[in-house]
């Protein structure tokens, strides 16, 4: 049945008689094709004595000759090292360790390198401290080799020498006199550094040092300075956690630095019949809010109320709090939970004011949780809000005499870049040390060209007592200098930064060998070694007594007007690594939408606002405008996105997008939110107006979408999941055999013959629902094991996308799924189905609940994909990959088309080498991060998941060498190795002591829709919520 | 009769040509076998062997002195004249030369600073005679080096200019030959035909009634034209194959190195390891390009080649520029024995190219499957100029894969494996085949 639905691509089509679309309707092309102007003179073009047929001979014999001549092979040049570096052996990978340490994430990181340069960041299991598990960490490999990057030191915008620069700085800081000198720098966290800022001090007296998070946790700062008395975060470790209450913390996203999960992920797991309890009261729908068991929608201003009552609740009563009827009860029902775990239990509060970040602490030590560690603090965010604020004016009022910004942006990041960039006018000497032309550094004389952290040296001091080395793993690509050498420079010293930093480490650890520290790349000091304890310390130390009916009056103040809530995305963070293509096509884990930011909205709010969302006929969204006003700021076209779980009342927006300078034409996307982060408040009053326009989202939600098939997401509460029997919960779908329900794993229901897997190795890879917080790590690492090729915001609109792994985000507001299927099999009609799919995407409510799902290639052992390849390109391996052999595929795309778990991607385009694609693979560069290892394919093929056999191969390969067995845990892909939550489990199950084949004899375990007989090599463990309903 | 006439002077002309060509080249024998001096022995010591001493020399001396060039030690050649023929002082540096360094003496201190304090080892198992005839061998005069007659300098280029110049002659001779036949068949001709004219020979030139042509006739026949079209057609069928499997397949490939590296003489004549070069053949994918420093832990000491290994095509001249080549690109400064720190590294010319597509691991095969390199590379170790030995297709690769047994024994990887399947199949030895060897996805990923 056709249908009688009209389909829109801009709101212009709806209005009546509109002269624009009626033109377009009837002409092709917009504008007249000029073909006069090509064609020449008219006569010429006539008494031609080419004719056409002539033409056509020349083309023909041109192209046979072109194709002929192409026959040749060409002479490939191979050059070897003239001194081989020792050890180094071309086509070995080598593996360092390493840390970043960008002033918004920070990791201990493994870096694989191969020929000397670094192509992979690998997660550093040993460190078990910031270990790293971010999208952006592992994507920040990418960054090393970006065509952005500053190639020299710049002196007003002309690239010079270094030794001209030291000279030119030497001459200006003898001008500057009296005036101060002011180092503006991120969150550095490394002790030697503090020490090279002393020195200096001590060189030139005048000197002050002011930290800089674009991102605040300053009032958490805050809060533990007036307790502890010294600026830092408390550190939580959640693996023993019984119940989590979490008011407005996106823990597992970019809180505090972020890096819980795997501890988070642990507590998840049902063992003994027994999880964590997790109870999330947030406004915009984070990755916490959906790994949550409760999750109750609250705007910011409600949030307080709740964290009052939780203090009510545990501690005593400080106020009256006002709480519609189901808040009151989940936080009651919270705070009950909280006393019966006691120190196992936690309250996390991402409320960015003292009192409230005072009233958790308080609370957490009434609990006396264990969780919390307060004797051995996070130093990874040390910013001032207020210092910054204050050195802001100071520029304008001409008192400073130097700036020195390390690692910042503040003319693209602060709030008031405007009077920051009027009070840098004010400035005599400004010096940049950026690795980009970004914002700041346009508007800088001098800027120090500054190497990535795979290029440097350093230390970082993620804790009070763990400690982690930063060492080079290739030598610098361009002519760049690190910060610390320059301090060393000019302050007169001879030694270069690492001979600084051993002789450093050496002094202040002397029971820690260099050499083992630097190969292991952490220690964790005795606490007694630990001398420096914070960046920001020449404050004099007050521990204020805490006033707790003060603070919660303070905090209980009505709300009626819209409220916006900052925040960061998985994907770009504070925007460092905005020329990153691998992030920028990262879709969110939440809104599945990549290469923007918008604003999200709840749907009774956009209904009153009249914005919409709309799918278009290929998928595709679709959204409105907003302008969006704070406090007389305005972002004039803010594009809206209707985010299902949204507090009603409040609206979301990310910082990070926006960026215009050293950032390449297709990744200057989005808008920047930073102008509405005032006074470094994430939440801000907010007015929104409709504008018009339309605006065509990259989301990938509706791709490849398995709706409405059964099997795809398997769930139960604990409950349930404790007292019930298997079958219940966990059914093993059953089909029809001569009119009889059999168990679909039966052998009699097989169309084929099994074939014999025992011996040898038989991979399986197990992905636990119930670990899986959606971070999206395994995203980056399989694009960067596998050479997944970018395509850029137009080509994801149109489903186009090429990711081999996709984490699946299903909403669901009902209790059961049936209701969804009923709704799915009443659904007729294409126009129908879309709006039907929309809606069950879309619920109305604020309580929906969330579960990822990685899916990837099932390597399904009866594929449906290899029967119908025409030329045998689909293959079987006994190990249990299903090959794609790319030189064989002649692209017919049947195998996508049968595929029922849509992880097949073909390659519409070539994408490298090709300018229409101009990412990392367009560019010499950018080409070095590619795996040698793995094919770059070419247009006009099928790709997908190869359940990394390079990897494999080479495990294999090194047993061989070595004549042993391989034990369980050396066998990995790129995605189970960089999850540190131990979702993804991958092994072989022919060896019964592995890990994986454990997994496969859980009761949880269920295949990807195994009703239909594929018999996947990849299998899912049941979600189960820490609910008592069902 | 008058036919016979002119037989004579055409094998005349052969004959001298044949005569001249044979001439020429017994004379270049000639020239080259002319030379062979014998150098005089000067008695420098008396009453001492040089013979014995060379071996000795050999086996003791030669791998930090040279005769006649300073090595990683001084030049030997003239050390009786630098020590005034003190050979009690000789006998004792030789047998043991720390004792003097400790002692104090003068000569060895200096000697001892002037090489950066490298010790020289001790030989305390050699007689004084033994010392006096390796001094009796290092003391002859140096050997002048052999004059070339033809080609001079460049013994390659001069040899393939020689070549070029005999065949010009040849084909010269042969061309003018040509030419005098056509004049002389013209003259025959003409000849004839007046011979004929004055005896009143008519000369016809078609006496029978005109037929059809056989191409029309054939023409006509369509079944005939049919099987030609089907053979023709098959024939540009099998052509046209043939051709595109060909097309990317370089067997034999053998491209001129920017250094003219011999596999005959490292491989063959010093029987070096495959592996010691291309060691990483051993661990990686790759086997390797050694790189330069590989080369200079024996060429430090090799400066030239022997007078042996110079042969008829490549002389020791050339071999020397060779080893030049590589000093140069080192930065290798044979007169200091230091390098400069100049390098520049050689861009070789590869000859064993795999598509992108297709994954192969040297180590796999090499240090797993213990396959010999010559199994795939042929015989490298009789290759003057390095060529590719074997097709590199898909095709032949599957056939080893299929014939070859994997090694199973003494590799405990494979212990578990081999048990299973002894077990399930009762089988001893089994393929790569057998083993996944022919997945798609085994070499394509």
């Amino acid at each position: 049945m056709s249908s009688e639905k009209k389909y829109w691509k801009s709101e212009e089509e709806l209005k009546e008689n509109s002269p624009i679309v009626s033109s377009l309707e009837q002409n092709e092309f917009v504008e007249h094709i000029p073909a006069d102007e090509f064609l020449g003179d008219k006569n010429k073009l006539e008494n031609s004595s080419t004719s056409r047929r002539d033409f056509l001979k020349y083309v023909g014999f041109s192209t046979a000759a072109a194709s002929l001549a192409a026959c040749e092979g060409p002479v490939i040049k191979s050059i070897p090292y003239v001194v081989q570096p020792e050890r180094l052996v071309p086509g070995v990978a080598d593996y360092y360790a390493s840390t970043i340490a960008d002033g918004f994430d920070f990791a201990s990181v493994l870096v694989k390198t191969r020929e000397g340069r670094p192509i992979k960041i690998e997660t550093n299991k040993e460190a078990g401290v910031m270990s790293a598990g971010k999208a952006r960490i592992h994507a920040s490999v990418l960054s090393l080799y970006d065509v952005k990057r500053l190639q020299n030191p710049t002196i007003g915008g002309q690239p010079t020498t270094w030794s001209a620069f030291d000279d030119a700085i030497k001459v200006k800081m003898e001008k500057l006199g009296d005036k101060p000198v002011v180092f503006l720098t991120q969150t550095l966290a490394s002790p030697s550094t503090k020490k090279l800022i002393n020195k200096f001090v001590e060189q030139y007296p005048n000197t002050k040092h002011v930290v800089y998070d674009a991102v605040s946790e300053s009032a958490a700062l805050d809060a533990f300075q007036q307790k502890y008395g010294f600026r830092a975060l408390p550190n939580y470790d959640f693996s023993k956690a019984e119940t989590i209450v979490s008011v407005g913390a996106d823990f597992l996203g970019d809180w505090q630095g972020g890096s819980f999960d795997s501890g988070y992920s642990q507590s998840r797991v049902p063992k003994d019949g027994k999880m964590s309890k997790h109870v999330q009261f947030e406004a915009n729908m984070t990755l916490s809010g959906a790994n949550s068991d409760t999750r109750i929608a609250a705007k910011p201003s409600v949030q307080k109320h709740v964290l009052v009552e939780l203090y009510n609740q545990i501690v005593g009563k400080v106020g009256n709090t006002n709480l519609n009827e189901k808040q009151a009860k989940a936080v009651a029902s919270a705070a009950q939970q909280l006393k019966q775990a006691g120190s196992k239990g936690v309250v996390l509060c991402g409320i960015n004011e003292v009192e409230a970040q005072m009233m958790a602490m308080e609370i957490n030590e009434t609990l006396n949780s264990s969780l919390v560690d307060v004797q051995n603090p996070r130093m990874i965010r040390q910013g001032n809000d207020q210092k910054v604020a204050s050195l802001v004016k100071d520029m304008n009022a001409g008192k400073i005499g130097g700036l020195m910004m390390v690692g910042v942006n503040p003319a693209y990041s602060l709030p008031n870049a405007d009077t920051f960039k009027t009070g840098l006018e004010k400035v005599d000497l400004v010096v940049d040390f950026a690795m980009k032309a970004d914002e700041t550094a346009m508007l800088s004389e001098f800027v120090a060209a500054t190497p990535h952290y795979l290029e440097s040296w350093g230390d970082v001091q993620f804790t009070k007592k763990n400690f982690s080395l930063v060492q080079p793993t290739i030598k610098p690509v361009f002519n760049t200098r690190q910060f610390q050498d320059c301090l060393l420079k000019w302050t007169g010293s001879n030694e270069n930064y690492y001979e600084y930093l051993k002789s450093s480490f050496s002094e202040d650890f002397p029971d820690n060998s260099w050499n083992r520290t630097l190969h292991d790349g952490f220690f964790t000091a005795n606490v007694n070694e630990v001398v420096s304890e914070s960046e920001d310390d020449e404050d004099e130390i007050e521990v204020a007594s805490f006033n707790a009916s003060q603070a919660a009056n303070s905090l209980l103040k009505a709300n009626e007007g819209l409220e916006l809530t900052l925040y960061t995305k998985t994907g770009l963070g504070d925007g460092q690594q905005a020329n990153n293509p691998w992030l920028q096509e990262f879709p969110d884990p939440i809104t599945r939408t990549s290469w923007d930011n918008y604003l999200t909205i709840s749907k009774a709010d956009a209904e009153r606002l009249e914005l919409e969302n709309r799918n278009v006929a290929n998928g595709a969204l679709d959204g409105s405008y907003a302008k969006v006003t704070v406090n007389g700021v305005t972002l004039e076209k803010v594009p809206v996105y209707i985010q299902p779980g949204q507090a009603v009342g409040s609206v979301g927006l990310a910082v990070g997008y926006g960026r215009t300078e050293a950032i390449q034409d297709e990744m200057q996307v989005g808008i920047n939110a930073y102008p509405l982060y005032q006074n470094f408040k994430a939440v801000q009053q907010v007015e929104i107006e409709k504008v018009s326009g339309n605006h065509e989202f990259a989301c990938v939600q509706l791709h490849n979408t398995m709706m409405g098939r059964r099997d795809i997401i398997k769930e139960t509460s604990l409950e349930i999941f404790n007292t019930k029997d298997k079958d219940v919960w966990n059914k093993i779908p059953e089909v029809s055999l001569d009119h009889q329900e059999t168990a679909v794993d039966n052998p009699d229901v097989d169309l084929w013959d099994e074939f014999d897997r025992s011996i040898g190795h038989h991979f399986n890879l197990s992905i636990d629902l119930n670990a899986c917080t959606g971070c999206g790590a395994c995203v980056i690492a399989c694009h960067s094991e596998n050479n997944v090729p970018v395509v850029g915001k137009e080509e994801v609109r149109k489903s186009r996308d090429m990711h081999w792994l996709r984490i699946d985000r299903y909403y669901s507001s009902e209790d059961t799924l049936n209701e969804d299927y009923d709704k799915k099999n009443n659904i007729q009609g294409l126009g129908s189905a879309l709006s039907e799919f929309a809606e069950l995407e879309n619920p109305a409510e604020e309580s929906v609940e969330v579960v990822f799902q990685p899916v990837m290639c099932q390597h399904c052992n009866h594929a449906p994909c290899e029967t119908v390849c025409p030329v045998a390109a689909s293959a079987h391996g006994r190990q249990g990959q299903n090959h794609m052999t790319y030189n064989r595929c002649v692209g017919t795309r049947y195998c996508a088309n049968n595929c029922p778990y849509k992880v097949r991607r073909f390659n519409w385009f070539k994408y490298n080498q090709n300018d229409e694609f101009d990412y990392h693979m367009n560019n010499d560069l950018g080409r070095m991060v590619l795996n040698p290892d793995v094919t770059v394919r070419a247009r006009g093929v099928m790709e997908k998941c190869s359940m990394c056999i390079q990897m494999t191969q080479k495990t294999i390969l090194d047993a061989k060498r070595e004549g042993r067995e391989i034990k369980d845990g050396e066998f990995q892909t790129a995605c189970s190795n960089a999850c540190d939550n131990g979702a993804i489990v991958f092994g072989d199950i022919n060896d019964e002591e592995s890990v994986v084949y454990q997994k496969t004899q859980e009761d949880r375990k269920y295949h990807l829709l195994e009703y239909l007989g594929t018999k996947p090599n990849v299998l899912y463990q049941t979600k189960v919520r820490n609910t008592t309903e069902a | 009769m008058k036919k016979v006439l002119f037989r004579p002077s055409q094998l005349k002309l052969f004959l001298f040509i044949f005569t001249l060509m044979f001439s020429v080249s017994i004379f270049a024998q000639d020239a080259e076998e002319s030379d062979t001096s014998e150098s005089e022995v000067e008695e420098v010591v008396p009453g001492a062997d040089p013979a014995q001493g060379k071996e000795l020399f050999n086996s003791l001396c030669a791998a930090c002195h040279k005769p006649y060039k300073k090595a990683v030690g001084p030049a030997l050649h003239g050390v009786l004249d630098k020590y005034d023929g003190d050979f009690e002082w000789l006998y004792k540096w030789i047998k043991n030369n720390r004792e003097l360094i400790d002692a104090g003496e003068s000569r060895a201190v200096a000697i001892y600073e002037e090489y950066n304090k490298s010790a020289m080892p001790a030989f305390p198992q050699l007689s004084n005679e033994d010392i006096d005839n390796i001094l009796a061998y290092v003391e002859q005069p140096k050997p002048e080096p052999k004059a070339k007659v033809a080609g001079g300098e460049g013994g390659g280029d001069g040899q393939q200019a020689g070549g070029g110049l005999s065949t010009e002659i040849v084909l010269g001779i042969l061309a003018f030959v040509l030419l005098m036949l056509v004049v002389i068949l013209y003259l025959v001709n003409k000849t004839l035909r007046r011979f004929a004219e004055a005896n009143g020979v008519a000369i016809y030139t078609s006496s029978r009634e005109k037929r059809k042509p056989i191409w029309v006739a054939f023409a006509e026949n369509q079944f005939l034209v049919f099987v030609l079209a089907v053979f023709v057609l098959l024939g540009v069928a099998y052509g046209g194959y043939g051709y595109l499997m060909q097309v990317g397949v370089d067997q034999g490939y053998e491209p001129l190195q920017p250094i003219h590296y011999s596999h005959k003489i490292h491989a063959g004549e010093n029987e070096i390891e495959c592996k010691y070069c291309h060691s990483s053949a051993r661990v990686s994918k790759h086997s390797g390009i050694p790189s330069l420093n590989v080369c200079m832990n024996c060429h430090k000491q090799i400066a030239e080649v022997s007078e042996e290994t110079g042969n008829d095509e490549y002389s020791k001249e050339f071999y020397d520029k060779e080893i030049q080549k590589l000093y140069d690109a080192t930065g290798w400064d044979p007169s200091t024995q230091s390098y400069t720190g100049e390098t520049k590294p050689v861009k070789w010319v590869r000859i064993h190219n795999l598509p992108d597509f297709a994954y192969f691991n040297h180590a796999q095969h090499v240090s797993v499957g213990q396959i010999e390199c010559q199994t795939c590379h042929g015989p490298v170790e009789e290759m003057e100029i390095m060529y590719q030995h074997s097709s590199l297709t898909m095709g032949w690769c599957i056939n080893c894969h299929r014939e070859t047994n994997v090694k199973t024994e003494d590799n405990d990887y494979y212990k578990k494996i081999h048990d299973q399947l002894k077990e399930k199949y009762g089988v001893d030895k089994f393929t790569a085949a057998d083993m996944g060897g022919l997945e798609c996805g085994k070499c394509h990923y």
